[in-house]
């Protein structure tokens, strides 16, 4: 699909630790197309992060690098580009929002001068036009009476207020492709509730490519078109979310969605998941989800299952979907 | 009449003064928690949700006597704690123990687990070294670790693990009450579940009453028998869990049930979204304290607080309720 803004191929990120190095991205491949919004889902530590982290090239160094595979941005790979040509592209053609909206502000600076200077960056305005259009802008991320706002300083508004600062930067260009990693974890429900609509709403707009981290498979459901779900460094199910949800091809999958308690089921047992989460430092030969799987086969300790198309964009990385 | 409840509190409240300004001359008063009343049964769990700075732990802390009521009284097995001798308070301190979010926090890295575990015995009942082994073997048995995990310290153990230590460690006395305050938050998904059934478990071989804290509304809902729904300090909904949670009356109930996402791409039921930020407790608004992001805000909202009286089998404050047929049961300020 060349339709795609962000095409990434068999994307490897290892990390060298005291333990040995750790394939904390291990052969990743996906698309999002504009408009399109791909959910990022998986257990702590199952890599999420370092996946978006690897797209804009800014795994912590040393310890990290990105050891193999392509990153296509509208055609062109990430992964040749220079550090100079990277610090355009970040922001301007991709940009993140994290959970914690203070890990992206400035706490000296005014709310003003931080909406101001990616403005003043990206489309060169200055003086009064500049003014307005971070006015404009702060509106537009729904911040009531923003002319006022812009002297406030970040320890001056509230979480969810400080999120939606930050989410107006990050479409301050607007960019291609926005990486939303846990935008609304610190957020309260009625203030995620907020946020998400406009998340939904920025998107629509500028029709960006978005993918979207998250433990939450709620979140999930309601903002994504498709998910791939991470375990270990892999990516071992995606598809299309309805497809996913009702008829979950992989164990862990499968696992994680009936592990969950729902409003309005009142089960007294919840289907937990047995034992613990991998350890990357020491994963054991064949599927890394074994020691835990319910339907665990001599194959799967011996040999690790490849990536099987199973229907027109649904992928799973299990034994059970191999044709015999 | 019934048993007396394992706990009541009435009209329980909690200020805290702040200083202010040059010289710490201005002080403001921090509503944290304003004339709340609730009672917890043997064997069950009362839920508490509410977005953060309602007063949920603010709540907890003064069951657990970490923090000492403004006013109001919290009654013990039908006995106020203000009443109580020594004796009777250490007894209410072997009741009621809790467990907290952050299981990496709350164990103390250079103790091995059985120390761990077994230290609220040697400090309340010193038992000879035999007796102390065996009942450390058993907590550990009861919640699912091995023997040989007393041995280990905890940075040897993975997160859930670690809660798992947290629980065997309160359960040590054979409290009544359990203060649960975001016990699965900081866990991963796979494993919030084994911890919930863990929970549920207990409760039911050993019969032991929850204050269940959490974000996430369907684990609440999942372990709970009532759930009480605070706002800005006050109790704004309490019933039975399956009415609060699936046919909220309270305005605000039904926005928190409904931004609790459903599992389920494409059938999303009508969602509402709040307009406004939540009000500073500093300053809460007058009248219905939700008024500022109530849809269905009338003129008297702003004039006059709800009381809580019955609803529909469960306790609501809300002007759109007309009050009649149900009891006042707690004074409008
Ligand atoms: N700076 C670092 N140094 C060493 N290892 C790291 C570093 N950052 C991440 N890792 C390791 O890389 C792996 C993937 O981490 P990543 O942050 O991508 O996880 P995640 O899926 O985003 O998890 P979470 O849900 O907790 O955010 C983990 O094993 C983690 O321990
Ligand atoms: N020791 C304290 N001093 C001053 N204010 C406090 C203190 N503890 C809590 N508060 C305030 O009381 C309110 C309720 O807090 P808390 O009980 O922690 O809420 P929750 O647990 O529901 O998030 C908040 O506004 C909080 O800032
Ligand atoms: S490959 Fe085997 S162990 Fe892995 S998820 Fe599939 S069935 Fe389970
Ligand atoms: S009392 Fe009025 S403002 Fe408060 S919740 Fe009810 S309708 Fe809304
Ligand atoms: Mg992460
Ligand atoms: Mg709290």
């Amino acid at each position: 699909m060349s339709a795609a803004v962000i095409d990434v191929r068999n994307l490897k990120t290892h990390i060298v630790t005291r333990w040995g190095t750790i394939k904390a991205v291990d052969d990743v491949s996906f698309t999002v197309a504009p408009g399109e919004t791909l959910g990022l889902v998986g257990e702590s530590g199952s890599g999420k992060s370092m996946t978006c982290l690897s797209i804009l090239r800014l795994v912590p160094r040393p310890a990290a690098r990105i050891v193999g595979g392509a990153v296509i941005l509208d055609g062109e790979d990430l992964l040749e580009k220079s550090e100079r040509e990277m610090q355009r592209i970040r922001g301007r053609r991709v940009a993140m929002i994290l959970q914690d909206p203070m890990s992206s502000l400035n706490p000296v600076f005014s709310v003003g001068m931080q909406v101001r200077e990616p403005l003043a960056g990206y489309h060169g305005l200055s003086g009064r036009a500049l003014r307005s259009r971070a006015v404009d802008l702060l509106a537009s991320v729904g911040i009531s009476s923003p002319a006022s706002r812009l002297a406030a300083f970040p320890h001056q508004l509230s979480g969810g207020m400080r999120q939606r600062v930050v989410g107006a930067m990050a479409i301050a260009a607007p960019p291609r492709l926005l990486i939303a990693d846990e935008p609304t974890t610190s957020l309260d429900l009625t203030i995620q509730a907020q946020y998400l609509r406009l998340l939904e709403e920025l998107q629509e707009r500028y029709r960006l490519a978005m993918i979207f981290v998250t433990h939450n498979l709620g979140i999930v459901a309601k903002m994504c078109d498709r998910v791939a779900v991470m375990y270990a460094g892999r990516i071992v199910e995606a598809g299309p979310v309805e497809e996913i949800f009702r008829a979950p091809l992989h164990p862990y999958t499968r696992a994680l969605l009936e592990s969950v308690p729902r409003l309005g089921e009142s089960a007294e047992w919840l289907t937990a998941i047995e034992g613990q989460p991998p350890d990357l430092a020491a994963l054991p030969r064949g599927c890394a989800f074994a020691p835990r799987c319910p339907r665990v086969m001599d194959r799967c300790r011996a040999e690790e299952p490849p990536e099987l198309a199973i229907a027109p964009g649904h992928s799973t990385r299990c034994w059970l979907h191999a044709p015999a | 009449m019934s048993p007396a409840p394992l706990l009541e509190a009435t009209r329980l409240t909690k200020h805290f003064a702040l200083r202010r300004g040059l010289l710490g001359r201005r002080t403001d008063i921090v509503r944290a928690v304003d004339s709340i009343s609730f009672t917890i049964e043997a064997g069950q769990t009362l839920g508490l949700v509410g977005e953060s700075g309602c007063g949920k732990t603010t709540t907890s802390r003064m069951i657990l006597r970490v923090e000492p009521p403004t006013s109001g009284d919290i009654r013990f097995e039908g006995a106020p704690l203000a009443a109580l001798d020594r004796e009777g308070l250490r007894h209410y301190r072997r009741s009621v123990q809790a467990v907290f979010q952050d299981p990496y926090a709350s164990l103390d890295p250079r103790m091995r687990v059985a120390a761990i575990v077994g230290e609220p015995l040697v400090i309340g009942q010193r038992p000879t070294g035999t007796e102390l082994r065996r009942r450390v073997r058993e907590l550990l048995d009861l919640v699912g670790l091995p023997e040989r995990a007393g041995r280990l310290f905890p940075h040897e153990f993975s997160g859930g693990q670690r809660q798992r230590i947290a629980i065997a460690r309160a359960l040590a006395l054979s409290p009544k009450l359990v203060v649960l305050d975001e016990p699965v938050s900081a866990l991963d998904v796979s494993i919030r579940a084994q911890i919930l059934n863990l929970l549920h478990d207990l409760q039911r071989r050993l019969g032991i009453s929850y204050l269940f804290i959490a974000h996430d509304l369907a684990a609440v809902a999942h372990m709970s028998h009532t759930i009480a729904v605070m706002y800005l300090g006050r109790i704004v909904e309490m019933g039975a869990a399956a009415e609060v949670a699936l046919r909220p009356k309270h305005p605000y109930t039904q926005a928190l049930f409904s931004a609790a996402l459903p599992l389920d791409p494409g059938g999303r039921s009508e969602e509402i979204i709040l307009s406004g930020e939540i009000p500073s407790p500093l300053t809460p608004p007058p009248g219905c304290r939700f008024h500022t992001r109530c849809s269905h805000v009338m003129d008297r909202c702003r004039r006059d607080e709800p009381p809580l009286h019955t609803e529909s089998g469960r306790l609501v404050a809300c002007h759109l309720y007309p009050q009649g047929e149900g009891m006042r049961t707690t004074a409008s300020r």
